[in-house]
């Protein structure tokens, strides 16, 4: 039983998820759910940005998806409106993610809690009323068309569905071993730390805001990266993409998968894409179930799925553990049962 | 000259409309320290409530705005104790996560019923006052009447009468409060209340001079959240100015730099005062 519990935690579950995830267009016959599968696995890499400020630096970013459209409008600025072909842009739209991110990051990690929740959600609006406004720069809210699709080398064509599928595995796969490496470094502890207590963490000698503006910038290049890739693929955006929905989306697919988990993000966006999906009448008044969902998830699952698997899993270990110590007491001496007794208590 | 004075008027209807708007946030606030998300939404949804009573059932405006204020003082309680009485001790990201899904399923919930559709609510005081070269929509005056009003009559409710004392000691010192034995449960359902209704009251003056619509919350919230952090979040005589000098410097700005910029001066104005003091500006101290 254990064995198969960790088999799902191990990287023979990873390696698997991504063997599946390789084949998914081979076995599937519609293009279409192709298609669904790629933008999903875009959006899951904005989340993994926001698991990285929000779930692990515990900094409650509302403004994460106005960075999304801001990747996506470099994106789609320096293509239409400059020639720039896509990959340069691409790389423009995380650069510019960064520096964006490092700037607002400055001002708004003073901030704490509630505050900073506030800010950045203004911070978000005032993305939007850029974008919706600077008809000069961003078209207005007409949108921007023709937005040049990735480039492909020799023989491969981005152009079409399934190889611009794999080209955004390739990135997703490589957002999640990135963020699995923060997360396993001293960094990732170090914003673990900073979640469960600002003043603790000062204490152990964290240097708080350069530890928070780093989180904060990383999780700027995630969604300005997963926005340009969108505007390659969808080749066609508006104002709307800065829209508060998006965020509030992200924080819907990151709390079902679990906040502060490696998987969980993956896991929140696939299942509710595909929950959306399957009940396309949904699609418009999804926070009909969305919105209930998220107090529901807070009061009594705050964890998420993966997290309220781990925490499952702790207390099973922990359960087995006095059991495995009375087991290893009884082989040595037969009189102490009072003691284990108590052992069990405890656990 | 009248041009400024017509803005003045313009700002003080504005000020006064984010002022009860932010009002009600800032008590929400000051009792459980939440920021309550869902608050433009129980805006939004008051004026829903309005426009049923109103133009769907045909009756009176003042029946209108006292069944919106009553509906949306229901529905806030329900909020406060199906959602944040149960969080009342998770960690606070939890709180705000909740408040959001309440914003967007009463969003949901208003456009499945009504649709997207932009709708008027028309004002039963058409007359135009004329004090001098001054012109002022009687819908106005209305709005600034009412509004204050209604602040002086919430004034009078924190300190001159029992229960709202209770408000005013909780918001004060927590434990200081349990301590005299006033009870919890009650006072945050009260706040609640009058946090809904304030709201609702506001949305049924501001909508028949503005347009009804499901996202109608949005900017509203986002101004009165604006509002409390200039004011000190708590802070009841702050909730007043800082809708008003947000109420000036929106109806000045957007006269004399730029009208379709004028949504964002009030951020503007929040980035510049958070990036020079970040506890806002009238805080006394960081809790």
């Amino acid at each position: 039983m254990n064995r198969a519990i960790d088999f799902f935690l191990g990287s023979t579950m990873r390696w698997l998820l991504l063997g599946l995830a390789i084949v998914f267009p081979l076995v599937t016959s519609s293009e279409y759910h192709i298609y669904v599968m790629a933008l999903a696995f875009i959006w899951a890499i904005a989340v993994y940005g926001m698991n990285i400020i929000t779930g692990y630096c515990g900094q409650l970013n509302l403004a994460h998806g106005g960075f999304f459209a801001i990747g996506a409008y470099v994106v789609a600025i320096l293509t239409v409106d400059h020639g720039w072909p896509f990959w340069p842009a691409f790389l423009a739209a995380g650069l510019f993610g960064a520096v964006f991110g490092f700037f607002v990051g400055i001002v708004s990690l003073r901030l704490k809690e509630h505050y900073f929740a506030i800010f950045t959600l203004c911070v978000g609006y005032i993305i939007y009323l850029m974008i919706d406004k600077w008809e000069a720069l961003t078209h207005g809210s007409l949108g921007i068309i023709n937005i040049a699709p990735p480039e492909g080398f020799g023989l491969i064509d981005f152009t079409q569905t399934v190889p611009f599928y794999y080209l955004v595995l390739a990135f997703l796969a490589l957002a999640i071993w990135l963020s699995r490496r923060i997360s396993e470094s001293l960094l990732g502890r170090t914003f673990r730390a900073i979640r469960i207590s600002d003043d603790l963490a000062q204490s152990l000698g964290i240097n708080l805001m350069r530890n928070k503006i780093l989180a904060f910038v990383i999780s700027t290049v995630y969604a300005a990266l997963a926005g340009g890739l969108y505007a390659g693929v969808v080749r066609f955006i508006g104002p709307e993409e800065a829209n508060f929905i998006h965020t509030f989306d992200m924080i819907a697919y990151l709390l079902v998968g679990g906040i502060g988990t490696l998987m969980g993000p993956l896991l929140g966006t696939l299942i509710i894409t595909w929950l959306t999906q399957a009940v396309q009448s949904l699609e418009e008044y999804r926070m009909i179930v969305f919105g209930p969902m998220l107090v529901l998830l807070v009061i009594f699952f705050p964890r998420g799925l993966v997290g309220s698997f781990l925490g499952w899993r702790g207390r099973r270990l922990a359960r087995q553990a006095p059991r495995a110590a009375r087991q290893a007491k009884v082989d040595t001496a037969d009189d102490d049962g009072v003691e284990t007794q108590g052992a069990r208590n405890n656990a | 000259m009248d041009l400024f004075l017509q803005q003045v008027l313009n700002g003080l209807t504005l000020g006064s409309i984010y002022g009860l708007v932010a009002l009600g946030l800032t008590l929400v606030y000051g009792i459980l320290h939440v920021p309550n998300f869902a608050h433009g939404a129980l805006y939004m949804v008051g004026a829903y409530i309005c426009y049923f009573t109103m133009v769907e059932l045909g009756l009176n405006y003042w029946f209108a705005i006292a069944a919106a204020a009553i509906v949306v003082a229901a529905l806030s309680v329900i909020c406060e104790r199906l959602v944040f009485h149960p969080l009342r001790h998770a960690p606070p990201i939890h709180d705000k996560i909740a408040a959001i899904g309440i914003l967007l399923f009463l969003e949901a919930v208003v456009q499945m019923h009504w649709g997207a559709d932009f709708r008027r609510i028309p004002t039963p005081y058409n007359e135009i006052l004329r004090l001098g070269d001054l012109t002022l929509p009687a819908q106005r005056l209305l709005i600034i009447v009412g509004a204050f009003s209604l602040m002086g009559v919430l004034h009078l409710y924190l300190k001159k009468t029992m229960t709202g004392a209770t408000i005013v000691a909780m918001a004060q010192n927590r434990e200081g409060a349990f301590l005299v034995g006033i009870d919890a449960n009650r006072v945050a359902m009260m706040t609640f209340a009058i946090a809904g209704a304030l709201a609702a009251v506001a949305a049924g003056l501001f909508a028949p001079i503005n347009l009804v619509y499901p996202a109608m919350g949005h900017l509203v919230l986002l101004k009165a959240f604006v509002i409390i952090i200039l004011g000190g979040m708590g802070s009841i005589p702050g909730a007043i100015i800082g809708g008003l000098i947000i109420g000036f410097s929106e109806a000045l700005g957007g006269f004399y730099v730029s009208s379709t910029y004028k949504d964002v001066i009030a951020f503007v104005l929040l980035v510049v005062i958070l990036s020079i003091k970040p506890t806002g500006l009238f805080t006394k101290g960081v809790r």
